[in-house]
C-alpha cells in the first residue's frame, strides 16, 4: 500500500495556477478591507457623537496668566512649529458661544495645569446658540421670583421649566405654522378673486369677500395676540448659568431645550442620554445652520424620493425592456439601442441634473403653471420640487432597471415560454401570466440596484428641488395633503452642506458622520427589505431546472 | 438515395379519414435542410409513433404541426404542405394562437408552471376567457380525471405543481394540455425522462386518450411504440424511410434500414 499512495502524491505540475487563485483572493481581501474600513470609520465616529463625554474644568496657561474655562475633550493632535518642536495638542468644546465666540479651541497639552470633573457641571441645549457649559446658579422666575440652585427644590422646577417651555414652544409652532399659515393662505386667495372681480374677469360678490376678509383679519389679530403671549411667557423665566471663569449666562426659557448632568449620569444614564440624543437626531427639525438638532425632514425627503423614483422607473424600465427583448426585431438597430441604454449608465450625474432642470422644471413644470395656476404670483411647478427630483433619478437609473429586465427575461427557461403557448397564449398573455412572474426576482435585483443608486445620489439633485432647510414636508395636513412641487432636505445632500458649506465645520463634523451612517443605515434597510420581497417571490416562482 | 423511400402516393392512397396530410414538406434550420420531402398521413383517432434515431428531423416534423417552429429565428418549412381539418396551417390567415388551441403538445421534460396545481390546468381555459368558478372547477376535473391523476391530487389542488413527483408532473402537463380540449395531441418523448413504473402509467393514459383524440408521439423507446401506436413512422437524416402500420414496421419492415433500426443492429 505504501508504494500505492505515491501514484497521488503532489507533483510540481498539479500545483500549476496556485498563484492566481491567490491573487484573487488578495483581490477580494482588499475589496472587503476596503469596505469594512470605511464602514467601521462611520460607524465609530457616528456612534461617537451620541455618546455623552465627561465634563472637565480646566485650567491653562495663556499670554495673560492663568485661565479656567469647562468643556470635554473632542480630539488631539501634533503639531509641529517652525522650529521644530512637536507639540500635543487637545481640542476642547468649551460651548458658551456669547461669551466665547469659538467654541473649538485647541490647547497645547503642556499648558493645561489642572483638570477636575466636578458632579455639577451641565450640558444645556439650547434652541438657538449651541449647547452651554456651566454651573447652574439660579432660576429666575417672573410669578415666583428667584430660587437658588443650592434651595431645595431647584431640580424639580427646572425639569418641569423645561417641560413646560416645550409645551408652550409646540403651542406657539401651532398658532405660527398652522393656523396663522392658514389664514395667510386665505386671505391671498381672496385678495387675488376680489381682484380679478375688480377687473371684471370673474363673476362674484366684492362685498362677501370683503366681510371675510374681515373677519379673518380679526382671527389674525387675535391669534398674533395670543402668539405674543405666549412668547413673552417663554422670554420671562430664565435659567441662569455661571461658566467656568465666573461670568453669567441667561438661558431663556424659549431656548432651553434639555438639561444633562454630565458627570452625575452613571453608565446607564450616560445610555439612556445617547439613546436621548440618537432619537432627538433622528425626530427632530435641524437647527443652529442644521449644526444640531435632528435630519427627521431629511430621512423623510430621502426616502420618499427614492420610493417615488422606484414606482417611476420600474414600469418604464420593465416595459422598455420586454419590448427591446420580446418584440423588436432583433438587429443592428436594436443593437444600437442596447448600447446606448448602457451608455447612458455612464453619463455623469450632474448632466441628468442639467436635463431635469431643462425639461421637467422650465419645460414640463412651466406649462403645468401656465395651465393649471395662471394666476400664481410664484412658480408653483415650475420650480425644484420632489416630484421633479425623482423623475431625474427616475431616468438616471432607468438604464439599470432595463438591463436587469433584459437579462431575467432572457433567463427565463424556453420550456416554460413553450408550455404556455402551447397551451393556446398569444405571445402577449405568455409573457404576462409566465414570462414576467418567472423573471420578477431578476427585475427586482435590478430596482435594488437602482434604489440603492438613487438614494446615494446628491449632485443631481442640487439642480432639481434639494435645499439645505426646508421644514415643511412634501405631505402634511394643508390640503390637498400631497405636495409634490415642494422643496425638499436629502441626506446626502445635508452630509455635503454639513461637510462644506456650514459656518463652523469643526461644529458640523460629528453630524457629517451620523448622517452618513444614517443614510448607509437607510439605504441598507430598502435593499433588505428589496431583497426580502425578492426571495419570497423567488420561491413562489421557481422554475423547475431545465 | 431516393430509392430506399416510398413514393408519395404509395402512402397518400391508403386512408380516407385524415386529420393531419403532410405532402411533400421540405424543412430548414438557416441554411442546413431538416426534412427533406415528407409526405404522410395521419388517420383521426388513431395513435401515431414518429421513430428514427437523434437528430432525424422527427421533433421538427411534430413542432411543425402545431408551428412552435416560428419562435426558432431562422427555421421555416420551404416546400410543401402541411393540412389540418382541411386548411394549409402555415398560411397567413391561420392565426398560430388558434391552431395551437386546437392542436395540444406535451414536451419531453415536464415544464408545469410555478403555480399551484389547479391554476396549471385553468391556464388554458382562462386563456380562452373562462371565468366563472363553477366551469373552470369542472373542466379542471374533468381534465385531471382524463390524465387519471384525479385521485392523487383532488386534496392538494391549491399546493404547488412542483410537490408532485416527476410523472405526476408529466401527467399534469398532459392534463393541462387537454382542458383546452384540442383534437390532436402532440407528444415530443413524453416518457425519456421517466422510471418505468411513471413511464407504464403515462403509456396507459395515452392509450386511454386515444378515444377522443388524435395523437402524434415521437420515441426513442421501441417498446414503446410496438404498445401503444398504430402507425409507425421511420425518419432518417431529414427523410421519411417508411410508414406503416406498426405490427408491419416492427414484424415485417419493406426496407433494410428500417430492419436494422429496429431490431436494434443500427448504429
Amino acid at each position: 500500500m505504501a508504494g500505492s499512495s505515491n501514484a497521488f502524491a503532489t507533483t510540481g505540475r498539479s500545483r500549476k495556477g496556485e498563484p492566481l487563485v491567490w491573487l484573487t483572493a488578495i483581490g477580494l481581501t482588499l475589496g472587503v478591507m476596503l469596505t469594512l474600513g470605511l464602514l467601521g470609520l462611520v460607524v465609530v465616529k457616528g456612534f461617537q457623537t451620541f455618546w455623552p463625554n465627561r465634563l472637565m474644568v480646566l485650567e491653562v496657561k495663556t499670554g495673560d496668566g492663568l485661565r479656567k474655562l469647562a468643556g470635554y475633550e473632542t480630539q488631539e493632535r501634533s503639531r509641529r512649529d517652525f522650529d521644530g518642536t512637536v507639540h500635543d495638542e487637545v481640542q476642547i468644546f468649551r460651548g458658551n458661544e456669547e461669551i466665547n465666540g469659538e467654541t473649538f479651541v485647541y490647547f497645547d497639552v503642556a499648558d493645561i495645569v489642572s483638570s477636575e470633573q466636578p458632579d455639577d457641571l451641565l450640558l444645556i441645549e439650547r434652541l438657538s446658540g449651541g449647547n452651554a457649559i456651566g454651573r447652574a446658579k439660579a432660576l429666575e422666575l417672573k410669578d415666583e421670583g428667584t430660587l437658588d440652585a443650592d434651595e431645595p427644590g431647584f431640580r424639580d422646577r427646572l425639569a418641569t421649566l423645561i417641560d413646560t417651555a416645550e409645551d408652550r414652544r409646540e403651542n406657539l409652532r401651532t398658532i405660527e405654522k398652522t393656523k396663522i399659515g392658514r389664514n395667510a393662505k386665505r386671505v391671498k386667495e381672496l385678495t387675488l378673486e376680489r381682484k380679478l372681480i375688480e377687473e371684471g374677469k370673474v363673476k362674484g360678490s366684492i362685498e362677501a369677500i370683503d366681510a371675510e376678509l374681515e373677519s379673518l383679519q380679526a382671527d389674525f389679530v387675535k391669534l398674533d395676540a395670543e402668539r405674543t403671549r405666549i412668547r413673552e411667557r417663554l422670554e420671562a423665566d430664565a435659567l441662569v448659568v455661571e461658566s467656568a471663569d465666573g461670568r453669567e449666562i441667561t438661558i431663556l426659557a424659549m431656548d432651553l431645550l434639555h438639561v444633562f448632568r454630565a458627570n452625575e449620569a452613571g453608565f446607564f444614564g450616560r445610555v439612556g442620554e445617547m439613546f436621548r440624543r440618537i432619537w432627538t437626531f433622528l425626530s427632530s427639525d435641524p437647527r443652529n445652520a442644521n449644526m444640531d438638532g435632528g435630519v427627521y425632514p431629511a430621512i423623510f425627503g430621502t426616502v420618499v424620493m427614492t420610493l417615488v423614483m422606484s414606482i417611476f422607473v420600474t414600469p418604464f424600465g420593465v416595459i422598455a425592456a420586454i419590448y427591446l427583448r420580446e418584440y423588436a426585431k432583433q438587429g443592428p438597430l436594436v443593437r444600437a439601442v442596447r448600447i446606448s441604454v448602457n451608455n447612458l449608465a455612464g453619463v455623469p450625474s450632474i448632466v441628468f441634473g442639467v436635463f431635469g432642470l431643462a425639461f421637467f422644471i422650465y419645460f414640463v413644470g412651466g406649462v403645468v403653471d401656465d395651465v393649471f395656476f395662471p394666476n400664481s404670483v410664484e412658480p408653483v411647478y415650475k420650480s425644484g420640487g420632489i416630484l421633479w427630483a425623482s423623475l431625474t433619478l427616475a431616468l438616471l437609473t432607468v438604464p439599470v432597471v432595463i438591463v436587469a429586465t433584459e437579462e431575467a427575461l432572457a433567463a427565463v427557461p424556453r420550456g416554460v415560454r413553450e408550455a404556455a403557448l402551447a397551451c393556446g397564449a398569444s405571445k402577449w398573455q405568455a409573457i404576462q401570466r409566465v414570462v414576467l412572474p418567472a423573471s420578477l426576482p431578476g427585475i427586482l435585483t435590478g430596482v435594488i440596484l437602482a434604489m440603492a443608486r438613487g438614494a446615494g445620489e446628491v449632485a443631481p439633485l442640487m439642480l432639481v428641488g434639494v435645499v439645505k432647510s426646508a421644514p415643511d414636508l412634501p405631505f402634511d395636513s394643508a390640503a390637498p395633503f400631497i405636495h409634490p412641487e415642494r422643496q425638499f432636505m436629502h441626506l446626502g445632500f445635508h452630509i455635503y452642506d454639513l461637510g462644506f458649506q456650514s459656518p463652523d465645520s469643526e461644529a458640523a463634523k460629528p453630524m457629517v458622520f451620523a448622517t452618513t451612517l444614517l443614510l448607509i443605515a437607510i439605504v441598507v434597510v430598502m435593499n433588505l427589505a428589496a431583497i426580502i420581497l425578492r426571495n419570497r417571490l423567488r420561491k413562489k416562482y421557481a422554475t423547475s431546472s431545465f | 438515395m431516393h430509392d430506399m423511400v416510398q413514393s408519395r402516393e404509395e402512402v397518400k392512397t391508403s386512408f380516407a379519414n385524415d386529420a393531419i396530410q403532410i405532402d411533400g414538406v421540405d424543412f430548414c434550420y438557416g441554411s442546413s435542410k431538416a426534412l427533406k420531402d415528407i409526405s404522410f398521413n395521419v388517420p383521426a383517432g388513431e395513435i401515431v409513433a414518429l421513430i428514427g434515431p437523434s437528430g432525424c428531423g422527427k421533433s421538427t416534423l411534430l413542432r411543425c404541426f402545431n408551428r412552435m417552429n416560428d419562435l426558432v429565428p431562422g427555421a421555416r418549412v420551404t416546400a410543401g404542405s402541411i393540412h389540418i381539418d382541411g386548411v394549409e396551417i402555415h398560411s397567413p390567415e391561420v392565426d398560430p394562437v388558434e391552431l395551437r388551441r386546437r392542436v395540444g403538445m406535451v414536451f419531453q421534460k415536464s415544464n408545469p408552471f410555478p403555480r399551484t396545481i389547479y391554476e396549471n390546468v385553468a391556464y388554458g381555459p382562462r386563456l380562452t376567457g373562462t371565468t366563472d368558478k363553477s366551469e373552470l372547477d369542472g373542466i379542471v376535473e374533468g381534465a385531471l380525471r382524463d390524465s387519471a391523476l384525479w385521485n392523487e391530487v383532488k386534496d392538494r389542488l391549491h399546493e404547488s405543481a412542483f410537490g408532485l413527483s416527476g410523472g405526476q408532473q408529466q401527467r399534469l402537463c398532459i392534463a393541462r394540455t387537454i382542458a383546452v380540449r384540442p383534437e390532436i395531441v402532440l407528444m415530443d418523448e413524453p416518457c425519456s425522462a421517466l422510471d418505468p413504473v411513471a413511464t407504464a402509467k403515462v403509456e396507459e393514459l395515452i392509450l386511454k386518450l386515444k378515444e377522443d383524440y388524435t395523437i402524434v408521439i415521437v420515441t426513442h423507446n421501441m417498446q414503446q411504440a410496438t404498445r401503444i401506436s398504430d402507425r409507425t413512422a421511420f425518419f432518417y437524416l431529414g427523410e421519411l424511410v417508411e410508414f406503416g402500420e406498426t405490427s408491419q414496421i416492427f414484424t415485417r419492415p419493406r426496407r433494410r434500414e428500417t430492419e436494422d433500426y429496429v431490431t436494434g443492429r443500427f448504429g
